[in-house]
């Protein structure tokens, strides 16, 4: 339960951030929009128009970082399976383009509503258990999805599913140009972030925060724990649904690996290595995951040892994860939220 | 210590009405009888105790009560609604609180946010997800309030876990009582507090039984005979005695089995 406890050290800064950001914070938030509407420009104009697409796988998993963030670090519920909501998406979107049905308006609403389908099916059994039987059933659901995903034949199996086309929005919007793409990963992007913040700040986001401290209090004052926890896992399923369905615009390919296990590993690794229950936690630790696995892996095959350490450097000696870090390094102002 | 002030027995006339009926109560784990046909009526005002050794059932009943635990047998009446199969946040709604034996409280909260989370609780409308709550200032003022009232408004922005064992125990029945209970159930809130904290908790306590009837789990047989109007006995899952505690305390049964040399220290 070692998230779960470092949320709980991170909350009291967290539970009184309601008031919005200080003037520093403003600031930062500011120059950092700034920063990614410009960078596909200055990509550009420097050449370097690969790191547009980086970015974008980047931010991709930004938001399923996010999306896993809000039931693992604010809900101190460690989900292992999120990677089904994830690959649901994906799927969902490369099926109904192979369907020919290629309208993004039609194809990522559903990516949503189908993850959070599932999460409503499979959190109204997982949520009636916690600690480590929490930690399984939600790894045994999404262990099933991969192996069903991988048995049916006709959109691809094991082999994975190819697209020729990516989703189409209209408004003279190309989602094969990689600077047009990268804008909507990054409203995307921005949406969530905003509603995460409003939904933290919110009387469901308090509620939310109760139970994570202790939910058999939560209980006795007259909250339906169990209703509030399930609307919280679909919320954030339907936020990883979304990630998928990007996911798979930009690699015109989906495959069963999406699914796995080792995705929903990853994607706990980026929350912790971020900050969990920090509203930044799962961009940071995404982009830093994603920057160590592309830095360390040009000099050994073996990254993974290497990020290890890392992992386990923050772990012990920086609970609230890099968002911590970053907040104490620029003092009390950007990190609060 | 058998100065019992006049105004705690004024209101437990025998006409006030029964909030809490328990009849035929039965709850067993394995071979061991955890509740043995408890049978116990609360009235409405009254501060009713219930004592007992360790191991008596006390936790058990409690648990029966609130709706953590669904007895086997018997019927739980509270103002004449039948809530022995209701989850617990459903009496919670219909008025029926409990604090905890061992401090339960949001520890990542202030003292007053506990308090608010409680009248938030109480208030419903939960499921609204992009409003700041910071914008509920009736739930703000509620909160400081009540928390004037416990005695903890000098301790307003402090973090749950930083408060004092005492103030702790304090904020534990204010979070009940945010809640707004007719029947409150205290599962013994002089638990590990000094002698000092011990008085405070009985003024506290007669404070709160001017807004709702309490059910006082106690081991501080002092602090029960002070506060009590009625006192009942619960002995291996079974209430050997009910009723006054002068008669209670010289109830031979009573006596032999559980108060002994306590009394007549």
């Amino acid at each position: 339960m070692t998230p779960a406890a470092s949320a709980a050290s991170a909350a009291s800064a967290t539970a009184t951030a309601s008031t919005g950001p200080s003037p520093a914070a403003r600031v930062a938030l500011l120059a950092l929009a700034f920063a990614a509407i410009a960078f596909p420009f200055a990509m550009q104009a420097l050449d370097a128009s690969f790191y547009v697409s980086v970015a974008s796988r980047m931010m991709i998993y930004a938001i399923a970082a996010t999306s896993l963030n809000l039931v693992l670090g604010y809900g101190g519920l460690v989900s292992f399976g999120h990677a089904a909501f994830f690959g649901i998406g994906a799927y969902t979107v490369g099926i109904l383009i192979t369907e020919g049905v290629v309208s993004g308006w039609i194809g990522i609403p559903l990516a949503m509503g189908i993850a959070a389908l599932f999460a409503t099916v499979i959190g109204a059994v997982s949520l009636r258990t916690r600690g480590v039987y929490f930690i399984m059933i939600t790894l045994a659901f999404a262990q099933m999805l991969f192996y069903l995903v991988n048995s049916v034949k006709a959109y691809g199996g094991d082999e994975g599913l190819n697209l020729k086309l990516r989703s189409s929005l209209g408004f003279g919007l190309n989602l094969k140009d990689d600077a047009t793409f990268y804008f909507v990963v990054l409203a995307c992007l921005a949406g969530t972030l905003l509603a995460v913040h409003r939904i933290m700040g919110s009387r469901f986001g308090r509620i939310v925060l109760a139970m994570r401290d202790d939910d058999v209090r939560a209980e006795a004052i007259g909250v339906p724990t169990f209703r509030y926890k399930l609307v919280l896992f679909v919320i954030a399923a339907a936020l990883g649904g979304l990630s998928g369905a990007l996911m798979v615009n930009q690699q015109n390919y989906v495959n069963p690996n999406v699914l796995h296990w080792t995705q929903s590993g990853t994607l706990m690794v980026m929350v912790i290595l971020g900050g969990v229950g920090t509203l930044w936690g799962g961009v940071l630790g995404a982009f830093v995951l994603l920057l160590l696995e592309e830095v360390i892996s040009a000099y050994t095959v073996h990254w993974q040892f290497w990020v290890g350490w890392i992992l386990l450097a923050i772990v012990l000696y920086a609970p609230r994860g890099l968002v911590g870090l970053v907040s104490r390094a620029l003092g009390r102002g950007a990190g609060r939220k | 210590m058998s100065a019992v002030p006049a105004s705690a027995r004024g209101s437990a006339g025998a006409a006030a009405a029964t909030l809490l009926a328990v009849r035929g109560l039965r709850k067993r784990f394995g071979g061991v009888v955890a509740t043995d046909d408890v049978t116990l009526a609360v009235a409405e005002g009254e501060v009713h105790a219930l004592i007992g050794p360790n191991g008596a059932g006390k936790t058990s009943l409690i648990a029966q009560l609130s709706g953590t635990l669904m007895p086997d047998h018997g019927e739980i009446r509270f103002a004449g609604v039948d809530i022995t199969r209701l989850v617990q946040h459903r009496r919670v709604k219909l008025g029926l609180a409990r604090s905890f034996q061992i401090t339960r409280l949001f520890r990542s909260f202030s003292a007053v946010e506990n308090l608010a989370i409680a009248v938030q609780a109480r208030d419903g409308r939960n499921l609204s997800f992009w409003r700041p709550v910071s914008r509920d200032t009736a739930i703000a003022d509620e909160a400081r309030a009540l928390l004037g009232e416990i005695g903890l408004a000098a301790r307003a922005d402090m973090p749950a876990a930083a408060l004092s064992h005492g103030e702790q125990r304090a904020l534990e029945v204010g979070v009940a009582l945010a809640t707004r209970p007719r029947l409150l159930l205290l599962d013994e809130p002089m638990a590990g507090t000094g002698p000092e904290e011990s008085a405070r908790m009985v003024e506290l306590i007669e404070r709160v039984r001017t807004k709702a009837t309490v059910l006082l789990v106690e081991h501080d047989v002092d602090a029960v005979f002070r506060l009590a109007d009625r006192v009942s006995v619960l002995v291996n899952g079974r209430v050997i005695a009910s009723g006054l505690p002068d008669a209670v305390r010289n109830d031979p049964e009573v006596v032999t089995a559980y108060l002994g040399d306590e009394v007549h220290r």
